[in-house]
């Protein structure tokens, strides 16, 4: 059995799971999102992960992404390796592939900045 | 000089939407922000979170600026950007504004003014740490702005002080960018950030969390070496004896943030002790006709979604304001501030004919099923039952007033147990 404190909404219900003969025991969720968190959380939790990746333009030194897509929790730092190894030279907007397909994961890194919508003079 | 119906002191996610709301309301309205781009904190708080009551998605601070920004301009609302209010003066009915700009100082005329320029940090200086000053100490928002936005990692092993939710959300960041954080240590006895935040910054990665200790010492000549920390009371007061040496290169501070409000505080504009913001009425307009304020210069809000709406709702007032004056009276709403840290609007224009009160509230403790009543002589304008409140988790409720039932008679909030 594990216990796991539920991120969906403020209530942080403390929920126990149980890996009984034909699915699961959960105890503790007031509500069916806890039910499945739990679930997942016990056997395959998932993250976003949300970085940085440099970039050669000297008054825009980083650019904000994100993984479209949640991605396993322990591969969390392999993909921040991989991330880590790019340099970005060219301007990007939201939603922009930066990686695709991140270590297999499914996930792309994307871009949650618009650069030309920052470096846009008022 | 320029003349606006509306001049809004701040681009960032209250400034924003205050000016799109003033400008939809029919004002020419005129957005000032200091910093080079519009944004506001927001362009540094690269996790994601935000936007799940405004946009039923779960955006990153960029991405949400971005849809505010891209609204502005669309709509070709002016900012002045790079632009910084050195002072504001009322001149019969309106105010004149000192700004200066990369043009120079220009002088820009309002009939309303709305205060969106959010808040500070608390910084080592306002909790009384004692020891040297070398350098490594700083504050969870000047850590975010070196890691995000100029790409440095300002310390390879450090402590964080306070719980607040950008000290948690640190926690996580310089641990994902290689550095690492020794623990959090918080002065309370219950954390101050939101429990999914505790467990997807430090429990996902075994960062530990200290409650009951503070640091008593900062050591270190030209850079951190490590801190003194202790554990306290009841009263959280160190307990002699209790004092342990931790070896580190960074202390990053989040003990709390405070309303920014210089300007309003020149413009005569009465600041509440419990929001440290201004009182308001129910129209976002502070106790000065023609100023508002909004958002985190307002109260500081968990969620930045609350930030948007009260600068949305008090660029709606301060528009019509600007149309036609009127005169206003003030009824003040009565809260028991040993069961409330506070509740925002903390008046009732009962002249005004907006009877509809959109208010923010916290708990001053953590508690398990009352109920929130608003009552006006015998009259329950509004009743809910909570499993649950907590401190750090803001409450948001609306309710409907009938202005002839309610003169003379103060609003009152209630705490019952049931």
């Amino acid at each position: 059995m594990e216990e796991f404190t539920c991120i969906i909404c403020p209530n942080g219900c403390k929920i126990k799971v149980e890996k009984i003969e034909d699915g699961f025991k959960v105890e503790g969720n007031i509500c069916k999102r806890g039910y499945e968190f739990a679930i997942n959380e016990m056997t395959n939790p998932k993250r976003s992960l949300c970085t940085t990746v440099k970039t050669s333009y000297k008054d825009f030194p980083r650019l904000p992404v994100k993984t479209d897509r949640e991605i396993p929790k322990d591969m969390i730092f392999k993909v921040m390796e991989e991330i880590n190894k790019i340099n970005l030279t060219h301007m990007v907007k939201s939603n922009d592939i930066i990686i695709e397909n991140v270590l297999g994961t499914g996930a792309n890194i994307v871009s949650t900045c618009d650069m030309e919508l920052i470096f846009k003079e008022e | 000089m320029e003349f606006y119906d509306v001049v809004v002191l701040g681009a960032g996610p209250a400034g924003l939407a205050a000016g799109l709301s003033s400008y939809e309301e029919g004002a020419n309205t005129l957005i000032i922000e200091r910093e080079k781009y519009p944004g506001g904190i927001l362009k540094q708080c690269i996790h994601d979170g935000f936007g799940l009551v405004e946009f039923k998605e779960r955006l990153t601070g960029p991405e949400y600026a971005e849809r505010f920004i891209k609204m502005v301009r669309n709509k070709k609302i002016p900012i002045l950007t790079s632009t910084f209010v050195t002072s504001i003066k009322k001149e019969e009915e309106i105010f004149i504004l000192s700004v200066v700009s990369k043009d120079g100082i220009i002088k820009v005329g309002a009939k309303a003014i709305i205060l969106a320029n959010g808040c500070r940090e608390r910084t080592s200086k306002q909790i009384g740490i004692h020891g040297t000053r070398p350098s490594g100490v700083m504050t969870a928002g000047l850590a975010q702005y070196f890691v995000n936005i100029m790409g440095y990692l300002p310390c390879k092993k450090c402590i964080i002080l306070g719980s607040g939710d950008i000290g948690l959300i640190m926690a996580r960041r310089l641990t994902l960018e290689g550095a690492k954080v020794l623990g959090v240590y918080e002065v309370k006895n219950s954390p101050s950030g939101l429990t999914r935040n505790i467990v997807q910054c430090l429990n996902d990665f075994s960062i530990p969390l200290y409650l009951s200790k503070t640091i008593t010492k900062i050591s270190g000549d030209d850079r951190v070496e490590g801190v003194e920390i202790c554990d306290v009371d009841e009263n959280m007061k160190p307990i002699k004896g209790t004092e342990k040496f931790i070896e580190c290169d960074g202390v990053i501070l989040s003990v709390g943030l405070i309303p920014e409000n210089e300007i309003a505080e020149s413009l005569n504009v009465e600041i509440d002790n419990a929001t440290k913001g201004p009182y308001v009425d129910q129209n976002f307009m502070t106790k000065v006709d023609g100023i508002f304020s909004c958002g985190n210069a307002l109260h500081v809000n968990d969620l930045v979604d609350y930030v948007t709406e009260s600068g949305r709702l008090a660029g709606k007032s301060a528009a019509k304001y600007a149309s036609s004056k009127y005169k206003r009276a003030l009824n003040p709403i009565e809260i028991p501030l040993n069961k409330f840290l506070y509740a925002v609007p903390q008046y009732i224009d009962i002249n005004s004919d907006n009877n509809k009160v959109v208010m923010y509230l916290r708990s001053r403790d953590i508690v398990k099923n009352v109920k929130v009543i608003i009552k006006s002589r015998n009259e329950i304008l509004y009743e809910k039952r909570y499993t649950h409140l907590n401190p750090p988790e803001m409450e948001r409720i609306v309710f409907d007033f009938n202005r002839s039932s309610l003169n003379d008679y103060s609003i009152k909030i209630l705490m019952q147990e049931g």
